[in-house]
């Protein structure tokens, strides 16, 4: 059991918006820990379009998705925020009331957070696993279907089918080829978007026999009671063919699913968290919700907006955090205080 | 303007004014196709604008980029007239151009 962190804010999300969110609290002296699914910072601009330019950041007539990121995690060091990256929040729990909120926040790799506030910065919600739409795949899920890999030991001699053309499938490939009795990889079409060696290698274990590799799209899946016996495959040609398989591990990417927010006691509107547009607050009084995840009338999905709400939910929060404490209005240009936190002045 | 149809998995079809210099994905968001997910908004990036173009319209859209066919690796039941719409500039010579939606973008 891991021990319990005890902090001022955790905010959920460590894309843009959360991560000037971590500025804007830290120069109000609050600390923060950040969590987020992905294993590094930056959320859409890092993981949909890290190289494509953004036009609409004010003062950057263009930036790209990665720069911006960059950027800002420069911006929020000097505050040193805790990430905890590769982790979902599941489950928060209110302990405290609206005067003075309390939650525990747990995440799927168990660790719990003792936290004043909570500030969901979860864009478009959190990223999982595309699941293909194969009818009945759900039956096998989590037995013998499996869309990520936690550990290797549980493919020991099993006939493997990995589906996919990227680094996740032609890494799995290679990695499990010689633990598993058989491994098939199966591909849409003769072209591999994974790293050239890794497709190289995938190739030469192909021409010594030492696993297949298939072209085609699966139409059916075989098996009953969760374990998978079998893949029917499509062919371009429109020939079909049974692949022998125990296991699968379908790579199709990411999509991005609300995920369990939904249970946090939460108003939804649309799949949306419905916001009051002073604090950012949601119903529960101690949780916010800023950038693309909230709504509001008049709500655009900008990163600038974003940035403002950010700002203002942090307002909120320091009167949870120092309720005795009379917050003055400052000026980073000015306020000696504000450099010294900076590390500037 | 040119029009473009959508036909949806159920075989229901749409006709949209599409603006010239947008894409076929932006003409269905904006007149609110359903089964046009992009959720990327449009970045070649996430493969849930999938539409299949109708055969005779192959030509005029010519073929995808390679990091449009890496993309679609990303998508279910893909054929050989598969297209990310994002990727498909509206021009004069695609007056008329019908697509079809699939019943799933991911």
């Amino acid at each position: 059991m891991t021990e319990t962190i005890t902090t001022d804010v955790v905010i959920v999300g460590a894309g843009p918006v959360g991560l000037f969110t971590v500025f804007e609290l830290g120069l109000l002296d609050v600390r923060v820990h950040m969590i987020d699914i992905l294993g590094k910072p930056g959320g859409q601009c890092s993981e949909l379009y890290p190289e494509k330019p953004i036009y609409d950041i004010p003062g950057f007539p263009m930036v790209t998705g990665q720069g911006l990121v960059d950027n800002l995690m420069e911006q929020c060091r000097p505050f040193s925020p805790t990430f905890h990256y590769g982790e979902m929040v599941e489950s928060v729990e209110a302990l405290g009331d609206a005067i003075s909120p309390r939650f525990l926040v747990r995440t799927d790799a168990g660790q719990v957070f003792d936290t004043k506030s909570i500030i969901i910065a979860a864009g478009g919600g959190s990223f999982q696993p595309k699941k293909p739409p194969i009818v009945g795949i759900e039956q096998y899920e989590g037995k013998s279907v499996f869309y990520a890999v936690r550990k290797m030991d549980a493919f020991m001699g099993k006939k493997v089918l990995i589906v996919g053309g990227g680094d996740s499938a032609l890494d799995w490939v290679l990695n499990l080829h010689s633990l598993a009795e058989r491994v098939t990889l199966l591909h849409r079409r003769d072209a591999f978007r994974a790293a050239p060696h890794s497709v190289n290698a995938m190739r030469d274990l192909v021409a010594s026999g030492s696993m297949d590799l298939l072209l085609g799209q699966i139409t059916s899946l075989k098996g009953a009671e969760g374990q998978l016996s079998g893949a029917v495959v499509k062919h371009d040609d429109g020939t079909s063919t049974e692949v022998d398989c125990n296991v699968m591990l379908p790579f199709f990417g990411l999509t991005m699913k609300l995920g369990p927010i939904a249970d946090w006691g939460l108003n939804l509107h649309e799949n949306l968290v419905p916001v009051d547009t002073e604090k950012f607050e949601t119903n529960v009084p101690g949780i916010f919700a800023i950038g693309d995840i909230n709504t509001y009338p008049g709500k655009l999905k900008l990163i600038l907006s974003g940035f403002h709400e950010g700002a203002l939910a942090a307002q909120k929060v320091t009167r949870y955090v120092y309720p005795e404490k009379r917050v003055t209005f400052q000026y980073t240009t000015s306020s000696t205080s504000l450099q010294r936190k900076l590390g500037v002045a | 303007m040119p029009k473009i149809t959508f036909i949806d998995s159920a075989g229901t079809a749409r006709d949209v004014e599409a603006e010239q210099g947008s894409t076929v994905m932006e003409s269905a968001v904006r007149n609110g196709i359903p089964e046009i997910e992009a959720e990327c908004g449009g970045a070649c990036a996430c493969a849930t604008c999938h539409v299949y173009v109708e055969p005779d319209w192959l030509e005029a859209t010519g073929k995808a980029e390679p990091m449009e066919e890496d993309m679609l690796d990303f998508a279910f039941e893909v054929k050989p007239n598969s297209r990310l719409s994002c990727q498909i500039k509206v021009r004069p010579n695609l007056d008329g151009l019908t697509v079809r939606t699939p019943s799933r973008q991911g």
